[in-house]
């Protein structure tokens, strides 16, 4: 999978609280959520987002509340990958499960600034910087990670192996 | 003879059925209890369904708990939880917990000896790890995470590396497990433990309380860290006795165990903390905070809502008054702590001193409902997290203290330490 889009570009600690406001969790509709993405860090950041961008943050992004609102408000807001220089676990793993792409690439962090144009070889792990003509390369995912990511998320690889026993 | 490890691997070793584990193994561990509440649960149900489920795995161990906009506080909260209720009925769940019934999930499950020494719980609620007080693994997941352990009764999981917390030494009078906790996530800050499992030892944490012990682990998740854990000692027993459905198994860590980082911290050297906006990571002594008032204190939540916390509090407000500017909330986390504070009297110091008392909610800890901030106001609070926004408008602050100091603040109307009330 191939990603280009804007990069919005935020420091460490990015926490599910400031993603999602828990003052929105009294729905779980991904458009609703949506609207209200990254409200409390970067109020402007819903008008400003087009399909297919990049978010790109510090370390430990989507810290603190275990809430899969948070992974499910980005993706529904349009954007196609987040890249972490790391990730606070739950937020991790839902954003898997979820199927919302996620690269850790401290390089790519350090280097990108708010605004490049990136694309994105999710499958190679590659980040590239098309402004300044720069390419990094992200971790790979654990091998047991990309089975669940390649049967389309937990539920599925949850059925899958389960050979729809209790379905 | 298996290679020597620590009560974690011990624990995620037994889950799988496996003679040994170590960090960075991936199993699949049988669950004994799968958690959720009313925010994470309508997810968890949608996946559950979409999936074309029909039945959970075990009545009696997938937990629902309606505890975060409850009592429903508005009408979109009314039709989730309504949602939670309606699946909790159709799967005839023996632990739905509801108002009335309910309490703070990570007070209600020990309290109901739900949860015992030995467990694997996962919780979509990321203070799940709260039950590592108990000798039991217990982690946050998200509600596709919990749907699918609640299909299964299973989870995917990463062993983790270690770190190995030793307290020593007595503690300085009104310094309380949430100091400690504090203190430690200052020192290694908020991605501190990422990935990691917590293990608490040492003579302090011998002689901290069970409910101390779980105040400590439930902040194991602001240090980023996957679970926290006690080894069970007599103190857990004694907590067990009478309380727990299951046969508690209690394990603890070989000596040679292997640990990623062991830290010693002299408790003797720790001051009642604060920890500054907007991390729980900015802990400084209360005292260096002197003078900085307050509008709203609260004590309660799953860090800080049992008995033993609200006694800390009536110890500071008996027989005195709140001050005239500020709000103060208490929480009681459970219907049992509820009823033991008003057989304690407690409850009656409360309103004399005039504080609001609450039925059990997570209420403002995450800015649901029931005090929230206005733009420029501050709070002190005895809950988990102070984000930005975290309790109200994101220029409100929140400032995370131990019940005592709490207590001393809503007195005082500035952040104090308890001597100088009580003095």
């Amino acid at each position: 999978m191939i990603f280009e889009g804007t990069a919005h570009k935020y420091g460490r600690d990015v926490d599910t609280d400031v993603i999602i406001p828990a003052r929105y969790l009294n729905t779980h509709d991904p458009d609703e959520l949506a609207a209200h993405c990254m409200e409390d860090i970067d109020k402007d950041f819903i008008d400003r987002v087009q399909p297919g961008d990049i978010i790109v943050a510090g370390e430990n992004f989507g810290c603190g509340s275990s809430r899969e609102q948070a992974p499910v408000a980005i993706k529904a807001a349009g954007v196609s990958c987040v890249v972490a220089a790391s990730f606070a676990r739950i937020f991790y793993r839902n954003a898997i499960n979820i199927g919302l792409p996620i690269l850790v690439c401290p390089e790519a962090v350090r280097e990108v600034e708010g605004g490049d144009l990136l694309r994105v070889n999710l499958d190679q792990g590659e980040v590239e910087d098309l402004t300044r003509g720069r390419a990094f390369q992200a971790d790979r995912f654990p091998e047991f990670m990309q089975k669940i990511v390649a049967a389309g998320g937990l539920m599925n690889y949850v059925k899958e192996r389960s050979g729809g026993s209790n379905a | 003879m298996a290679r020597p490890m620590n009560i974690t691997e011990k624990i995620l070793a037994r889950s799988c059925g496996r003679e040994e584990v170590q960090p960075g193994d991936f199993i699949d561990a049988r669950l004994d209890l799968a958690l959720a509440n009313d925010i994470t649960a309508p997810l968890a149900i949608k996946e559950f369904e979409a999936a074309g489920i029909q039945q959970v795995w075990d009545k009696e161990k997938v937990v629902m708990v309606c505890d975060h906009f409850v009592p429903n506080k508005d009408i979109k909260s009314a039709e989730q939880a309504k949602l939670v209720r309606d699946f909790a009925r159709r799967q005839g769940l023996t632990n739905f917990f509801d108002v009335g019934r309910m309490g703070i999930e990570h007070v209600i499950l020990p309290e109901k000896g739900l949860v015992v020494p030995g467990d694997v719980v996962i919780g979509a609620d990321s203070h799940t790890c709260t039950y590592g007080a108990l000798g039991a693994f217990a982690t946050g997941v998200g509600s596709t995470d919990l749907a699918a352990g609640m299909a299964t009764g299973k989870v995917w999981l990463r062993v983790p590396e270690t770190i190995r917390f030793n307290y020593e030494g007595e503690p300085r009078r009104y310094v309380t497990g949430k100091d400690y906790i504090l203190y430690t996530i200052g020192m290694i800050g908020v991605d501190g433990a990422l990935y990691q499992a917590m293990e608490f030892g040492g003579g302090a944490i011998r002689n901290l309380s069970m409910d101390g012990r779980f105040t400590m682990c439930n902040m194991a998740i602001e240090a980023g860290g996957k679970s926290g854990i006690v080894e069970p000692d007599a103190v857990t027993e004694e907590y067990c006795r009478g309380r727990a459905l299951r046969e508690p198994v209690m394990l603890a860590s070989d000596e040679a165990a292997g640990y990623k980082r062991v830290i010693d911290i002299d408790v003797c050297t720790i001051e009642p903390q604060v920890a500054k906006p907007h991390l729980p990571s900015n802990a400084v002594p209360a005292s260096e905070l002197a003078d900085l008032k307050v509008d709203q204190v609260v004590i309660g939540s799953c860090t800080n809502g049992r008995i033993e916390d609200l006694r800390m509090a009536a110890e500071v407000l008996k027989g005195r008054k709140v001050h005239p500017d500020v709000r103060t909330l208490v929480f009681p986390g459970s219907q049992q702590v509820y009823r033991q504070a008003m057989k304690e009297g407690l409850i009656d110091i409360f309103i004399e001193a005039e504080v609001a008392v609450s039925t059990p909610t997570c209420g403002p800890c995450l800015g649901g409902h029931m005090g929230i901030l206005a733009a420029g106001e501050r709070c002190v609070s005895t809950t988990n997290r102070n984000f930005v926004g975290r309790m109200g408008h994101t220029e409100s602050e929140v400032y995370l203290a131990g019940p005592y100091v709490a207590a001393a603040t809503a007195v005082a109307g500035t952040v104090t330490v308890p001597q100088e009330v009580l003095a």
